[in-house]
């Protein structure tokens, strides 16, 4: 066998037709699997979309680099299962574009971080992290607390809709007004945000100031919408015999 | 080039040359160690065996199961489970609610109180702070002063429902905004902020303007005397202790927005067992401060 590649070796273009082979059968193990993807994510019935102002939250995530510090993804391992939580589906993430689940953990995994604090404390947590865990490394954002922008909410959900997610016409249509009111319970358009996507979405004013809606308000209903998008991310695992 | 064809033998190494050469000197073609290519070997062959036991091979719409049948997700639940039974001698005995016992049996209580911390670092410390001393907005727990009540049984209701939070059976205590929503004037506020500085104090004197006020309208929760009242959450003003801070800035700012500070439900995110846990342990945070 060596002696056939010795002898390959110096035909140019014997080495070349070999190359392309290896190279193919390595490029189909790795592009095959992706054409039934489709079937292997199992898209949860219940996942619902995010909201409009969750998803400008979700672009201030991004915005800030809070990937870089924070995973999204819970994996399959006994220790993780323990700490955070039932380990996390892909179906989960079928709506994220892109989706952040991270590579690398500064601070906690943040999967199953929604409903876990209040949103006073994230407030607090955000403006300065030291200031309610005092060994915290992590970088204040006080800029948050700056008014947020929705104007390019609608074009956004349309563009995600095209990538995949169910956002109707009139998701689209009311997408400023929602983010708005998302923040503002006692307001007109709350009970259409709910009506619109879900009675389990979180209606507050996440940021203590009714009359502004912030970028603060933007990133807490992110935050406190992390593994509450559907029942599995927060199922028991089997062993956990309670 | 020279004796292209012809295979030169280094007569030093034995190793055959290239054919190459440069000015009287040839380039040995040393042949690959052969200890690297068994090894090589080796590992082609374990890959066979494991092709054969693991999950291996697509096959369109699934995949070889492998005669091990294992999965990493059976793994990980395997391990979560072999964790829990490891705990399950001394946490089994939290599942039910006598705490009385529970907490004179130092024995299982030596080898639950390490677990606890561990359980309060991770989900109660990031708004109490490790040793539940609290801070602003979030009360001490490290102290003889409860809203709701400080036995263990108490504390396990309100660590499960929460306090304004998003369970049906929440606690609710909700200090209305009485300046923003108009219910007090600008003068009766700052005259009823003085009467709740005097109280602190001791020096309260319930005839004067604050103090009729004060009767009026924050009595209702904090009890005449403002001692608070155990069942509404509310605080008792006639102490030292402060929630949101005893400078008359704060207390005005309190009047002025109001406070609803939530606790979330942890029903749903932790097991009775670990709820009873740490009641228990809060109760002992409690007791060991001065």
């Amino acid at each position: 066998m060596l002696r056939l590649h010795y002898n390959l070796e110096k035909l140019s273009t014997g080495l070349v037709l070999g190359i392309i082979i290896a190279a193919s059968i390595g490029g189909f193990v790795e592009i095959a699997p992706l054409f039934t993807i489709g079937e292997t994510v199992e898209r949860p019935a219940d996942l619902r979309p995010q909201t409009p102002l969750e998803l400008a939250g979700r672009e201030i995530y991004m915005r800030e680099g809070c990937y870089a510090c924070h995973s999204q993804m819970v994996r399959s391992l006994a220790d993780e299962i323990d700490r955070y939580g039932p380990y996390s589906r892909a179906g989960e993430s079928a709506f994220d574009h892109p989706m952040l689940w991270g590579s690398k953990r500064t601070g906690p995994d943040l999967a199953r971080v929604g409903g876990k604090y209040t949103d006073a404390w994230h407030v607090a947590h955000l403006t300065n992290p030291r200031a309610v865990v005092p060994a915290s490394i992590m970088p204040a954002y006080p800029w948050l607390s700056e008014p947020l922008d929705t104007s390019g909410l609608g074009p956004e959900l349309a563009t995600m809709r095209r990538l995949g997610v169910p956002y109707t016409d009139a998701m689209i249509a009311d997408a400023e007004r929602d983010a708005e009111a998302q923040s503002q319970p006692d307001s007109d358009g709350a009970a259409g945000v709910k009506e619109r996507y879900s009675e389990k979405i979180v209606v507050r004013d996440f940021d203590g100031s009714v009359a502004r809606v912030t970028e603060m308000d933007a990133l807490v209903a992110y935050i406190q919408s992390l593994g509450q998008l559907t029942a599995i991310a927060h199922d028991q695992p089997p062993a956990d015999g309670e | 080039m020279s004796g292209g064809h012809r295979q030169i033998v280094d007569p030093v190494t034995g190793y055959e040359t290239t054919g190459h050469e440069w000015n009287g000197i040839r380039e040995l073609n040393t042949p690959f160690p052969r200890f690297v290519i068994v090894v090589l070997l080796i590992t082609v062959v374990i890959s066979a065996v494991m092709w054969i036991l693991l999950p291996a091979w697509p096959t369109g719409h699934g995949y070889t199961p492998g005669l091990l049948g294992l999965t990493q997700e059976g793994e990980a639940v395997q391990g979560f489970k072999a964790i829990a039974d490891g705990r399950a001698s001394w946490r089994s005995r939290f599942a039910g609610d006598d705490f009385a016992s529970l907490a004179s049996d130092e024995a299982v209580m030596g080898m639950a109180m390490p677990a606890a911390a561990r359980l309060f670092a991770d989900n109660c410390a990031a708004c109490h702070r490790v040793g539940g001393t609290g801070g602003p907005g979030f009360p001490s727990l490290a102290d003889q002063d409860w809203l709701w009540g400080g036995d263990p049984a108490t504390v396990a209701e309100t660590v499960s429902v929460g306090i304004n939070s998003t369970d049906p059976d929440t606690r609710s205590s909700q200090m209305p905004a009485f300046g923003r929503d108009g219910i007090l004037t600008r003068e009766q506020i700052s005259a009823v902020a003085d009467y709740v500085l005097a109280l602190s104090s001791g020096k309260a004197d319930p005839a004067s303007a604050g103090g009729k006020i004060f009767a009026e309208n924050c009595a209702a929760c904090h009890g005449e005397g403002g001692r608070g009242g155990l069942g509404t959450g509310a605080p008792s003003l006639a102490d030292d202790q402060w929630i949101y801070g005893g400078t008359r800035a704060d207390i005005l700012t309190t009047l002025q927005n109001g406070r609803q500070g939530v606790m979330p439900s942890w029903k749903g995110r932790l097991a009775p067992a670990d709820i009873h846990l740490l009641a228990l342990y809060v109760s002992r945070l409690a007791k060991a401060a001065p």
